[in-house]
Parts: C-alpha cells; structure tokens; sequence
C-alpha cells in the first residue's frame, strides 16, 4: 500500500505510535480486556475474505476482497478517533470512501440506511465462546452518513495492512461517531429502508443510541463525555475538551439540521 | 485440620505485623517504578487507577476474612489494623489517581460527576466510610472510644465493601465477570455475618 494518496480530510494533529493503535483496542470478539485483541486476534485467518452485499441493492451478491479493492482510490486519512469511554486517538488509516462500494453495487431508490455485520467465527475469536455480546455485532448508518466523504472503509494503518486487532481485513471508520459505530472486520453489507439493530444499542439503548455522534453536551448516563485523555499523552497530561461531532462539524452537521440531538443521541 | 490450623496460628504468632505493612506497599512502589519506566502499556493513568482502586478493595475483603476466619479457629486477627489501613491507602491513592491524573484537575467536571454519576457517587461513599476508620485505628483511639463503640465505628467497613464492590460492577460497560466476582465475594462476607437468629419459637 505504498504511494497512497494523502487527503485533505486528515487532521495535522500528530497520529499516536503504532504500539498504541495496536494494543490498546476494544474488540469483544478477542476478549474484555483491552489488550487481549493484540494477544487473541493472531488467530484470525483473513485470506479469503467475501462481503456478503445485499438488501436494496442493483448487484447484490458475495462480493470477494480482491474485486473490492481492485480500483477503489485508496488514500491516507489521519483521524481523530474518539472512544465512548472517553479516551482519544489520532490514527492514520488507510482506506477508501464507502460512497465509493456502494456506488459500485448500486444504491436503490427506496434505500434509507446501511447495515453491516462482523465475522463470527468462534473457533477463531475466543470472545465470541461468551455471550459478552449478542453476536454478530452489528452496526449500522443512515444511507446519508455513509455516503459521506468521511466515511471509509479501511483496510490499513501506517501504510501497512490492517493488523488483525483493528478490524482486518476491511472495517468501517467513521469520525464523528463514538468508535464502537466503526464496525471491524466486516462480511455484510445491507442496504435497507428500515433503521437496522445496532449491538450497542440492543445492549442498552438508554446508554447507546443508533446516532451515536461525539457530542460534548450529551453525557452518557453514567460518566461526562465534556472531555477526554489522548492516549499516549502522558501520565500527567490532563484532559483536553472534546469537540461538537470529534471536531468535524463543519463537514457533517448539516446531516442532523433540525434534529434534536439529545433525544436522538 | 486441627492441628494444621494449630500449626498456622502458632506461625502466625511468630510472624512480626511490620511484614504485613511492608509486603502491602510492595505493590505500590512496583506501580511507581513501572509507570517511571513506561511499563504500564497504551494508556497508564487508566492502568494505575485501576490497579490502585483493585488492590483497596483486596485489601479491604481481606481484613473482612479475618473474624470468619476466627470462627473457624484461625487467628490472624493481629493483621487486621494492617490489611484496613493498607486499603484505605489504596483507596486514597485511588481517588487521588482520578483527580489529578484521570480528571486533571478539573474541578468543575469533577464536582458534577460528584453529584451526577452513581458509580462517582457510590466510590465516593466507599472511602468517606473508611476515613473515620483509617482515623481511629490506633490504640489510643479504641480505648478512647471503648471497645463496643469502636466494633459499631467499624461495621462501616461493610459500607465501604459494598459500595466499592457496586462501584466496580457499574462503571464497567457490559458485564464483564471480574467485578461480579468481586460483588459476590463482598456479598458472601457480609452474609456470613448476618446474625442468625436464636429465638427458638414453640
């Protein structure tokens, strides 16, 4: 993935180290603990890997990941990416627009939202042996917030295939959204007209909504979310303010103009 | 059994209570030398708030082990004033933790979440219960006080389990088993002192 495009999108904050990324993830389906995906998801076999497209779509089918990939305009974004839980990081992905795969398989009329499915696969993703969640996880978008130009489908970081933990080999990046929107290693795309299940939500849906956009003036029910701790800033650094949409209300606030935001957190 | 319970009694007897106070801060200096040296992985403060918060609640279920121990017939009770000291120091540490190094600082965040957030609230609850305690721990204070006022003083110690115990389960998303196990440990130690009745009714 060398001599990738650069993008204006990317923030010129400094991206957290490689380390970081790679050990500090939450992806149930390895384990709880946060480090358990950079100890569990080595076992996880990527190659061959199909998308199952489906629902409101022209050229619905299992689509395999070299035919996805082959000519779709990858390009380096660096991201801020903000955790539920209220820490943060900057991460350089590599990936592409999802606008640009749903052009490609054909967005029909009547279709309002997308939903995506992770791979369950127990024998090779320990978390999945527990009822931690109700597998598969599953997340979804209105059909708007994924053709977004922000909105990536990302299949590296630092220039370099996605590592297992993150999401491999394909997984969805969506900026302004709380991390748990940014489905990891994903085997089915829907298009539907129906707001489809998300697994946080379904989980506990006074704590999780189906927008889940960052919002500073939202606090989760149990802790704020006014602020949050860049990983890998330092044992004494402090917090920093957490923006309006992670910072990129400019590009994305009018996709909510008139909604009320508390109520459809 | 007898015998081994005699010989452990007899062990523990011999054993000075210093080691018990310098074996519990071993766990705290090993924290500071490995957040020193960057050993504490991605995110440190929350590994240290963790840790510190996790062994003041181990502490803390020990020197609740001490009086059900004795019904058995094993007497450790000399380790007690160390075990709750020690978990109060933890606990301290802990709330400090999240003031300075998770919070920075922010007092008017960390004021709301006072008032705002119940698991906050309910850690809150726990180490304002362990302060009189920590305060009246020493020999002067018990005489000062007399042995039965001091026993009902320390019955807030069950107040302390429980709402570190719930603090624990609650600000964890989803329900991972680890603070369950720790909730039900608290909750076995305190049934085991729920006083059965003796009346005995015709």
């Amino acid at each position: 993935q060398t001599g990738v495009a650069k993008s204006a999108f990317s923030t010129d904050a400094a991206p957290n180290t490689l380390s970081e990324i790679t050990t500090y993830n939450n992806f149930y389906e390895f384990g709880l603990d946060k480090g358990d995906p950079a100890r569990n998801a080595r076992l996880l076999t990527t190659d061959p890997w199909g998308i199952e497209i489906g629902g409101m779509v022209d050229r619905p089918g299992s689509y395999d990941l070299a035919d996805i990939l082959q000519g779709a305009p990858l390009e380096e974004r660096i991201y801020r990416f903000r955790c539920v839980e209220a820490w943060s990081m900057v991460i350089p992905w590599v990936g592409f627009e999802l606008a640009h795969l749903l052009n490609k398989a054909g967005v029909q009329p009547g279709a309002k939202y997308v939903a995506f499915e992770t791979l369950v696969r127990p024998e090779e993703m320990p978390g999945q042996k527990t009822a931690a969640l109700d597998w598969p996880y599953r997340e979804g978008l209105r059909l708007d917030e994924a053709m977004h130009p922000l909105t990536i489908l990302a299949t590296g970081l630092y220039g370099d295939p996605m590592p297992n933990q993150n999401g491999a080999p394909i997984r969805l990046v969506v900026p302004w959204k709380y991390g748990f929107k940014s489905i990891k290693s994903i085997v089915s795309i829907r298009l539907t007209d129906t707001q489809p299940q998300t697994t946080w939500n379904m989980q506990n849906a006074r704590e999780y909504g189906f927008y889940s956009n960052v919002n500073p003036e939202v606090s989760h029910p149990r802790w704020s979310q006014a602020s949050e701790r860049r990983v890998g800033a330092g044992i004494f650094a402090g917090r920093e303010d957490t923006l309006m949409f992670n910072g990129y209300g400019e590009q994305v606030a009018s996709l909510y103009a008139g909604m009320d935001l508390s109520k459809d957190y | 059994m007898v015998l081994a319970l005699d010989r452990i009694n007899s062990l523990a007897r011999r054993i000075p209570t210093g080691v018990v106070w310098v074996g519990a801060m071993i766990p705290f200096v090993w924290l500071v030398w490995a957040a020193a040296t960057n050993r504490l992985g991605a995110d440190p403060v929350k590994a240290i708030e963790l840790r510190l918060g996790l062994w003041g609640l181990q502490f803390l279920l020990a020197s609740l082990c001490i009086t059900p121990l004795r019904k058995i017939g094993l007497n450790l009770l000399r380790f007690r004033r160390a075990l709750g000291v020690m978990a109060f120091f933890y606990i301290a540490m802990h709330f400090l933790a999240w003031v300075v190094l998770d919070m920075g600082l922010r007092w008017d965040e960390i004021l709301r979440d006072l008032y705002k957030r119940p698991y906050i609230i309910l850690g809150m609850v726990g180490l304002l219960a362990m302060l009189p305690l920590a305060v009246t721990s020493t020999h002067a204070a018990i005489r000062r006080l007399g042995a039965a006022r001091w026993r009902r003083l320390h019955q807030l110690a069950y107040v302390a389990a429980a709402a570190g115990a719930i603090h624990f389960v609650i600000l964890v998303k989803g329900w991972p088993l680890e603070p369950l196990l720790y909730a039900g440990a608290v909750g076995a130690l305190l049934l085991l002192r729920l006083r059965v009745p003796h009346k005995v009714r015709t």
